[in-house]
């Protein structure tokens, strides 16, 4: 169905945004690429009766490489992302998981701020956020301030971002050399909302991150699963997956629902980290051969 | 009115500029008018429809700026100073007469309510990463449903169509040397 009525405004610059934001307080709502908002009001759970389209905001926009970070731009949409060499280059777990997230249509419009802001537990990139110890740049009434992934979901379509305050930048730690990096979800349809997913990094070193999808009320590590697969990277052996299911339930916490029991994404969870370490194992095993 | 002061009564009509298969569109809108519902009640450009109007069935797809995107997820508003491209747009311009042909041949409409939508869709794929593998094909339109067909003969149009395109590209190198 339609929208409920709404005012709309299209401020050019951040202080203006803000300043709007403050005026209408929690009548006004943030719109950039809207593919979340949209649908959320034309299906009436959303009927904020002030929208502050921010989409053409030059202070949101930019990627680039910064040091040890590449900084991208609230607005950068995830089309941009997904055919970006920097970011093939410098944060290519992004780069993996980006071709899941919805389809090209939604991909043209959609933004990676939009997508944090909004804090799906089912969405690719959050969890990545958090597989990366990305740092969010969140400008408010007092100022700016940055707060690190782990710290920024904070539960169900919840961060630290407040009221009337908006996410303006996000800085993705660059990936070092030796890093490998896997992603991959299930679901029942290529662009449907993942059943359960995982965004991993393997270091240098062997030490291995696990950040899942679709397994918690947000995007969730999983330090004691972490833990086994580190210790199967240093060792080339798959963990038995009832040990790692055990390990996985101590840390995660799947919802029940229409799509899956509990019980079914903690499997998943498992066969996840499994073909991440496959996956890993079987490439380190390829160069070996390469250089022998 | 435009979309810098905010208009004392919800609903008060902006104004959008705006260029619509080339030709400059000027008209007062409603903000929660969806682009979709703007091309089909405003300009009566019908070819772009509405389906759930929430985003998943692809049936409103249209171009802006070049790139496919729902209609009916961007607002009118939106797409002040910004060009829209809808099938009339595409057809018109004979850049996908091989797309249509081969969806007639090979029987890839039967109502054809999804068929503005796939069009459009399938001929982002051709332009930017022509494929003739019918699972990238498959996975590139999966946004786009179909009530009709099941699917299989618009992957054979679209996938005939991606064949003969790079045959003629292939061509056009080879001939260069």
């Amino acid at each position: 169905m339609k929208p409920a009525p709404f005012s709309y405004l299209r401020p050019d610059s951040l202080a203006a945004a803000r300043d709007a934001l403050l005026r209408h307080g929690p009548d006004a709502r943030i719109l950039a690429g809207g593919q979340s908002l949209m649908p959320m009001m034309a299906l009436r759970v959303a009927q904020p009766t002030v929208l502050v389209d921010i989409s053409r905001i030059a202070e949101l926009q930019g990627l680039k490489r910064d040091g040890r970070y590449l900084r991208a731009g609230a607005l950068t949409r995830h089309a941009e992302l997904l055919s970006s060499a920097l970011v093939r280059s410098w944060v290519p777990l992004l780069s993996r998981a980006l071709p899941h997230v919805a389809h090209a249509a939604i991909r043209n419009r959609g933004t990676l701020g939009g997508s944090l802001a909004l804090a799906d537990p089912a969405a690719e990139l959050p969890a990545c956020a958090l597989a990366l110890d990305a740092v969010m740049h969140i400008h408010g009434a007092d100022g700016c301030r940055t707060v690190p992934a782990a710290d920024f979901f904070q539960g169900l379509y919840s961060t630290a971002a407040g009221d009337g305050e908006i996410l303006t930048a996000i800085d993705f730690p660059v990936c070092a050399e030796g890093e490998r990096v896997f992603f991959d979800e299930i679901s029942r349809r290529r662009g449907d909302y993942a059943i359960a997913g995982l965004a991993a990094i393997a270091q240098a070193d062997q030490s291995v991150r696990l950040a899942f999808l679709g397994c918690g009320d947000r995007p969730l590590r999983a330090p004691r699963a972490e833990l086994l697969a580190t210790d199967a990277c240093r060792s080339g052996h798959v963990p038995a997956r009832a040990l790692l299911k055990e390990a996985l339930a101590a840390d995660l916490d799947p919802p029940s629902d229409l799509q899956a029991s509990a019980d079914i994404r903690l499997h998943l969870a498992a066969v996840l980290v499994e073909r991440a370490l496959r996956s890993w194992m079987a490439r380190s095993h390829a160069s070996l051969q390469e250089t022998s | 009115m435009n979309a810098s002061q905010a208009p004392e009564s919800p609903d008060a009509p902006i104004e959008v500029r705006l260029e619509v298969n080339g030709r400059a569109i000027r008209r007062h809108v409603p903000p929660r008018m969806h682009l979709a519902d703007f091309l089909r009640h405003e300009l009566h450009l019908t070819a772009t429809h509405v389906g759930c109007e929430h985003g998943v069935c692809g049936a409103c797809t249209v171009r802006l700026n070049g790139d496919i995107v729902r209609g009916c997820l961007v607002l009118a508003v939106q797409a002040d100073g910004c060009e829209v491209t809808t099938l009339e747009g595409l057809d018109a311009s004979g850049s996908i007469a091989d797309l249509q042909d081969a969806f007639v041949r090979h029987n890839a409409l039967q109502c054809g309510f999804c068929t503005p939508g796939m069009l459009l869709c399938a001929a982002e794929l051709l332009e930017r990463a022509p494929t003739t593998d019918r699972a990238a094909i498959r996975d590139h339109i999966s946004g786009n449903y179909c009530r009709c067909t099941g699917y299989h003969a618009i992957v054979s149009a679209v996938a005939e169509v991606a064949e003969k395109r790079l045959c003629s590209v292939r061509f056009e190198a080879g001939d260069a040397k």
